[in-house]
C-alpha cells in the first residue's frame, strides 16, 4: 500500500520481484544496488541460506529524486524462488504496488516459469489483488545463454495482460533500469489515477 | 488493483510522535519506533545513532509478518506482541492493526515496564491511525491535484 507522509513529504511504494528458483531476482537487486549513489540507497538487507539462496526476502529501499516536492521512495523485494518457501511468498506479497516477474529464458526453466507466474497470480488473489489490476512488468532474463527459448515463445506463454516485457542480463545490468522505471512509471500513474 | 493510498496528515503526524516520545521516556527505552505492517516507517523518536531505520523497519516487519503466520499454523489468532531479548540491548513488539510499535530498550528499563506503557500508547495510537485511514479518501479527493498533475515528464525526471 502505498504510504503518503505530509508531514515529511514521501511516498513510500511497496514493488515485489517474483519468479522461479535463480532466475536472478536478488541479481537485479544486486545491480541496482550496486550502481546506485550512496545517498539514494539504505543498505541491501538479504536473508539468505548459507548457500545463497533467499530464505525470506531480500531488500533494498531506493531514493528516486522528487515529484511535486514529495521524495518517491520505492521499496524493493524479492521473494525466495524455490517452490517450499510459499508461506513466505505470500507474506511478502503484503501491501505490493507493483509486481516485477522475473523470468528465466533457458529453454529447461519453462515450466518453471509457468508454474510461478500461476503461483503469484494465486498468492496476490489470496492477498486480495487481481494481476491485471496491478502495475506489473514481464523481464525476460539470461538473453546471454546459449540455451534460450526464444523471445515470441516465452512472451506467448508468459504475457498476461500486454504488459512492458524486458529482454535481460541481470548480470551485466542490461534490462534492469529499464525493467525497474517501467514498474515505478506505472505505479506512479496508479497514484495518479487515486 | 493496489490499495488505495495511506495518507498521514500533519497534524496526525505531529500527534503520533508527541504519544510516541512519550512512550520512549515513559518506558526509558532507547528508541521507539511506529510501523506499517508493510514495513514502511511512520515515526520514532530516540536515540537510533547510525541504525539504518529503513531497513529496521523492514524486518521488524517481516517478523511479525512470519510469526502471525506460525500463530495461525498452531491455531492463535495472532501474536499480540513479539519480544526478542538481548544481552544488552532487547525489542519489544506490539501489533496494533495494521501498525506495529517497536521498542528498543536496554538495562535501564524493563520488559514488565515496556509491556505496561506501549499496552497504554497503543490505544492512543491506534485511534490516530484508525482516523487517518478513515480521513485518507477523503483527503485524497480533495488533494489530488498533486499527484492527478504528475507528468510522464516528471516521472522520467526520477531516472535521469
Amino acid at each position: 500500500m502505498t504510504f503518503i507522509n505530509y508531514a515529511s513529504r514521501e511516498i513510500n511504494c511497496k514493488i515485489v520481484y517474483y519468479g522461479p528458483g535463480l532466475c536472478g531476482k536478488t541479481t537485479n537487486l544486486q545491480y541496482i544496488y550496486d550502481s546506485t549513489a550512496p545517498q539514494a540507497k539504505g543498505k541491501l538487507i538479504s536473508l539468505a541460506t548459507e548457500t545463497d539462496r533467499t530464505l525470506f526476502f531480500d531488500f533494498m529501499p531506493l531514493e528516486l529524486g522528487t515529484v511535486r516536492g514529495f521524495k518517491t521512495r520505492f521499496h524493493l523485494y524479492t521473494v525466495p524462488g524455490q517452490v517450499y518457501y510459499d508461506a513466505s511468498r505470500k507474506l511478502i506479497l503484503k501491501g505490493v504496488d507493483g509486481v516485477v516477474f522475473v523470468a528465466d529464458s533457458q529453454d529447461e526453466r519453462m515450466d518453471a516459469n509457468i508454474e510461478s507466474l500461476y503461483n503469484l497470480e494465486e498468492n496476490l488473489q489470496t492477498q486480495g489483488y487481481e494481476l491485471s489490476q496491478l502495475p506489473y512488468v514481464l523481464q525476460l532474463n539470461k538473453r546471454d545463454l546459449p540455451n534460450v527459448t526464444p523471445i515470441e515463445e516465452l512472451s506467448s506463454e508468459l504475457v498476461r495482460k500486454g504488459e512492458p516485457v524486458f529482454e535481460a542480463v541481470a548480470t551485466d545490468g542490461t534490462g534492469v533500469f529499464d525493467t525497474l522505471k517501467a514498474v515505478a512509471k506505472q505505479v506512479l500513474t496508479e497514484l495518479r489515477k487515486s | 488493483m493496489a490499495q488505495s493510498p495511506f495518507i498521514l496528515q500533519e497534524h496526525q503526524f505531529q500527534r503520533l510522535k508527541i504519544v510516541i516520545a512519550r512512550l520512549c521516556v515513559e518506558c526509558a527505552s532507547r528508541v521507539v519506533f511506529l510501523v506499517d505492517r508493510d514495513g514502511q516507517t511512520i515515526a520514532f523518536h530516540g536515540d537510533i545513532g547510525d541504525m539504518d531505520t529503513m531497513s529496521f523497519s523492514s524486518l521488524a516487519a517481516g517478523n511479525v509478518a512470519a510469526t502471525s503466520s506460525m500463530a495461525k499454523l498452531i491455531g492463535e489468532d495472532v501474536f499480540p506482541a513479539v519480544v526478542h531479548e538481548g544481552e544488552r540491548e532487547s525489542i519489544f513488539i506490539s501489533v496494533i492493526g495494521r501498525s506495529l510499535l517497536v521498542v528498543v530498550f536496554d538495562e535501564r528499563s524493563t520488559l514488565g515496564l515496556v509491556k505496561l506503557r506501549t499496552k497504554k500508547a497503543s490505544f492512543e495510537v491506534a485511534s490516530i491511525l484508525d482516523e487517518a485511514v478513515r480521513d485518507s479518501a477523503a483527503f485524497s479527493a480533495n488533494n489530488n491535484s498533486i499527484f492527478a498533475e504528475i507528468t510522464d515528464e516528471d516521472i522520467d525526471s526520477l531516472f535521469g
